[in-house]
């Protein structure tokens, strides 16, 4: 039994290393910054403890429910603070802290030496408190005000070097895209405004996550409350939140960009928090969304082309973290598609599991960066001889995320494309088809670009790292280095490069090249991440039989029954059964697309040519390449036609005309008409004593004739 | 004498001085003017004391000075400013070299 305090601790505690460390270590004990690394490594030790604790409590099935403590009282709303423990809360506690622990040991090998390392892990700790006081919250305006804070946080790591220029860019992009999308989520959270009488008329509380979605739900006491257009209208509003911060298409081109930030924050923000706070919101209010059968094909489909898009795009980038960012996209699209076509279990499943083997992922990534400077898998090449261990992690983390049984990405996405192929019965048969094959498809595409990415970084020969890059950025020709700068007015119509050249700015050390392992206290967390990314598949959802002590379909019946709690059912929730035919299929498109990448990395086609440099074969594909390696032209599309032409010159272009004529115009107007009326009157002043004599004397006889009328 | 004759006499009076003062552009003649019309006022004020006086008081001039009284401190008064008057006159006359008004327009600007 797990009391509220504890709860609350788990937020409270990385909230209190943020508060120590912002007014007491940086300013008074600023020289030994380490303090402020075993703040934050403290309290989310001790969180990862407690949400362990909260987590048995729930699967005992101790009652967890809390008071609520009223906040705030608006008219006949009423809005409370509380917590919000169900199935999926207390999963994602564990996720989030204990993925968020290992990183921040990561961190004091990474960021050993950086000038701003207390600031990092002040940033860090308010950064993990945010998404665990969103998971913990019990109401929907709590839950907003943590929502906002994962963002602003997330920018203020994705800008930590806000002295490069890019970083500012991208933090700045990253929270302006992902608030795009908020704008729906208020506008979800305003409507329960209007409908709080309603609520408060059925004994619900408008704002309280369980009354909205017992409001939903057509035949519960309450009574449907929401329902119809306005329930689809919410459900997609919400979704739109979901979407900016899962960087779903089309709000997803701030992730790919938030690489700018210290490498562990793109581990901490693709894995555990930020990216994976859309997801949940989508899963908090799920009871919701199965009630639109629209905002449920949104999702799919949404979350289905996002799979495929992101992972196209994934094909050809240089820069080793786009690539995995664009990988942190395309899987996102898997869970929010898993999502829309009923299949909520397996995508939190999908969530834990990617969680670990992205995490490892991108710290191995910042190990190589470690290594050699760079980010640009061009300049790397070989470094397996030189770092085996990091070398080995990834490519376990490489092939959980190829979905290669039995590891850990196997399992959950074998599930997702299981829901797929029994599909949502109540969307239209093509909705359903359509999404198992951009899945399927995905699959492949995601097994070829992470051959290619494991063959270029850690296969054949060294190609020189961030000294070979430098000089050939400085040789290259100044053109090249030009279109690193943002903005598709840099690129050259041709050169489909640009965002290649930051990685030797972006988020990396740039300490030169030293080819050697990463110290131990970078490989430890891996190594332990390593191990979750091989298990943790089987281990959490034995497919079979009881495991180590852990019940058949242990996660998807955990959170599946937490579900069917929420909607007011009993007992058990229904589990897919393992399908042979769909995993055979699954992991034919994967040995495939991973077969394809060996072919074209492993052989002669992909050798550096003669001088050392990289050769891309993916270039033969021509203007399909340029099409990828532009991004579909979607950044181009957002900065060239919606910020420069509407934003700066249309709607700027109107603010500048209204200020000019209409607000200076008032003012000039003012100042027009009492300098004319100065100097009109000013004429009258002659100088002439005798004029204003004459003045004094006309006025009094009109005085006088006044009087003598009136009387 | 009757009182209107009085009255009449002082707004010609009154009316010769004052446009005497608004007309003349010599500051001698327009001094001499403003003297007119002081006697203006003077002349009334002693034929109001002389014939608006209550009733019962008339006989007793004594007791109801007030207008001659007044007339006297505007007689003092008014020498006081014609001293005053002529010394801004040399004054005027010595930045000038005129004692024309329209020439003193300096109180423009």
């Amino acid at each position: 039994m797990v009391t509220e305090a504890a709860v609350w601790a788990i937020f409270l505690l990385p909230l209190g290393s943020f508060v120590l460390i912002a007014l007491v270590i940086r300013p008074f004990l600023n020289r030994w910054p380490l303090l402020a690394a075993v703040s934050t490594i403290g309290a989310l030790t001790a969180a990862t403890v407690l949400a362990a604790l909260t987590l048995r409590s729930v699967i005992l099935g101790h009652t967890a429910v809390f008071p609520t403590w009223e906040w705030l009282s608006l008219g006949g709303a009423t809005i409370e603070m509380g917590l919000l423990v169900d199935p999926l809360t207390a999963v994602m506690l564990v996720v989030v802290t204990s993925i968020s622990l290992l990183i921040q040991i990561y961190s004091v090998g990474y960021m050993q030496g950086d000038p701003g390392f207390a600031r990092y892990f002040a940033y860090m700790s308010l950064f993990t408190a945010s998404m665990l006081g969103l998971a913990l919250s019990s109401n929907i305006v709590q839950l907003y005000a943590f929502w906002e804070l994962v963002g602003v946080s997330s920018y203020l790591l994705i800008g930590f070097w806000h002295e490069r220029p890019l970083a500012a860019a991208a933090a700045k992009k990253a929270f302006i895209i992902t608030r795009i999308g908020d704008v729906g989520f208020l506008i979800a959270i305003l409507y329960l405004f209007l409908k709080a009488d309603d609520f408060a008329a059925a004994g619900l509380n408008a704002f309280h996550i369980p009354d909205i979605w017992q409001a939903a739900q057509p035949l519960a006491a309450g009574g449907a409350i929401l329902a119809g257009g306005a329930l689809t209208w919410m459900a997609l509003g919400i979704f739109a939140g979901a979407a900016g911060k899962s960087g779903q298409f089309p709000l997803h081109a701030w992730l790919p960009d938030a690489m700018e930030g210290p490498t562990p924050v793109s581990a901490l923000i693709h894995a555990a928090t930020m990216v994976a706070a859309g997801v949940f919101l989508v899963a908090r209010f799920y009871p919701v969304f199965q009630q639109s059968d629209n905002a449920m094909a949104v999702v799919a489909l949404v979350g289905a082309f996002t799979a495929v898009m992101a992972a196209t795009m994934g094909l050809v980038m240089n820069d080793i973290k786009r690539v995995m960012a664009y990988s942190t996209v395309s899987q996102l699209g898997y869970m929010m598609a898993a999502l829309g076509m009923g299949a909520f279990a397996p995508a939190i499943f999908h969530l834990v599991t990617h969680a670990i083997f992205k995490a490892l992922l991108f710290l191995g990534a910042g190990s190589v960066n470690h290594a050699s400077g760079t980010f640009d898998m061009r300049y790397m090449g070989g470094l397996r001889r030189y770092m085996p261990a990091t070398y080995l992690l990834v490519v376990i983390a490489a092939l959980s995320l190829i979905g290669i049984i039995p590891l850990a990405g196997f399992w959950s996405k074998d599930e997702i494309l299981l829901g797929a192929w029994d599909g949502n019965s109540h969307l239209a048969v093509w909705m359903n088809r359509a999404t198992f094959i951009s899945l399927l498809a995905g699959v492949a595409l995601t097994a070829f670009y992470t051959v290619r990415m494991v063959m270029l970084t850690f296969y054949g020969q060294f190609r020189g790292g961030i000294e070979q890059e430098s000089a050939d950025a400085g040789a290259g020709g100044a053109g090249e280095e030009a279109a690193a700068v943002h903005g598709p007015a840099a690129h050259g119509p041709e050169e489909g490069e640009g965002e290649s050249h930051q990685g030797h700015s972006a988020g990396g050390h740039s300490g030169g090249v030293h080819l050697a392992e990463s110290p131990l206290v970078m490989v430890a967390p891996m190594a332990v991440l390593g191990v979750g990314a091989v298990v943790a598949g089987y281990v959490i959802n034995p497919q079979w039989i009881d495991f180590l002590g852990v019940p058949v379909h242990w996660i998807t019946g955990f959170v599946a029954d937490g579900l069917l709690a929420a909607t007011g059912g009993e007992g058990h929730a229904e589990l897919p059964e393992f399908n042979w035919a769909i995993a055979g299929i699954s992991t034919a498109a994967a040995v495939g697309g991973a077969v394809l990448g060996l072919a074209v990395y492993g052989t002669r086609l992909g050798r550096p040519e003669q001088d050392g440099r990289a050769r891309e074969p993916l270039r033969l594909l021509g203007p399909v390449y340029t099409l990828l390696s532009q991004k579909y032209y979607v950044d181009a599309l957002y900065e060239g036609l919606i910020v420069r032409r509407g934003f700066y010159r249309i709607f700027a272009g109107l603010m500048n005309w209204l200020d000019r004529r209409i607000v200076d115009g008032a003012v000039d107007l003012a100042g027009w008409f009492f300098r004319n009326l100065g100097s009109a009157v000013g004429r009258l002043q002659t100088g002439q004593t005798q004029a204003y004599a004459t003045a004094v004397a006309l006025g009094a006889l009109l005085i006088i004739l006044g009087f003598l009328l009136a009387s | 004498m009757s009182f209107e004759a009085f009255m009449i006499v002082a707004a010609v009076l009154f009316c010769i001085g004052l446009y005497g003062s608004l007309a003349r552009r010599n500051v001698l003649a327009v001094l001499m003017s403003i003297e007119l019309m002081f006697n203006a006022v003077n002349v009334t004020l002693v034929a109001m004391a002389k014939y608006l006086a209550p009733a019962g008081l008339q006989d007793d001039i004594s007791a109801v000075l007030t207008g001659q009284v007044f007339a006297v401190f505007i007689i003092t008064v008014a020498a006081a400013e014609i001293a005053l008057g002529l010394g801004i006159v040399f004054a005027m006359y010595r930045t000038n070299e005129s004692v024309e008004l329209t020439d003193a327009a300096t109180m423009r600007n």
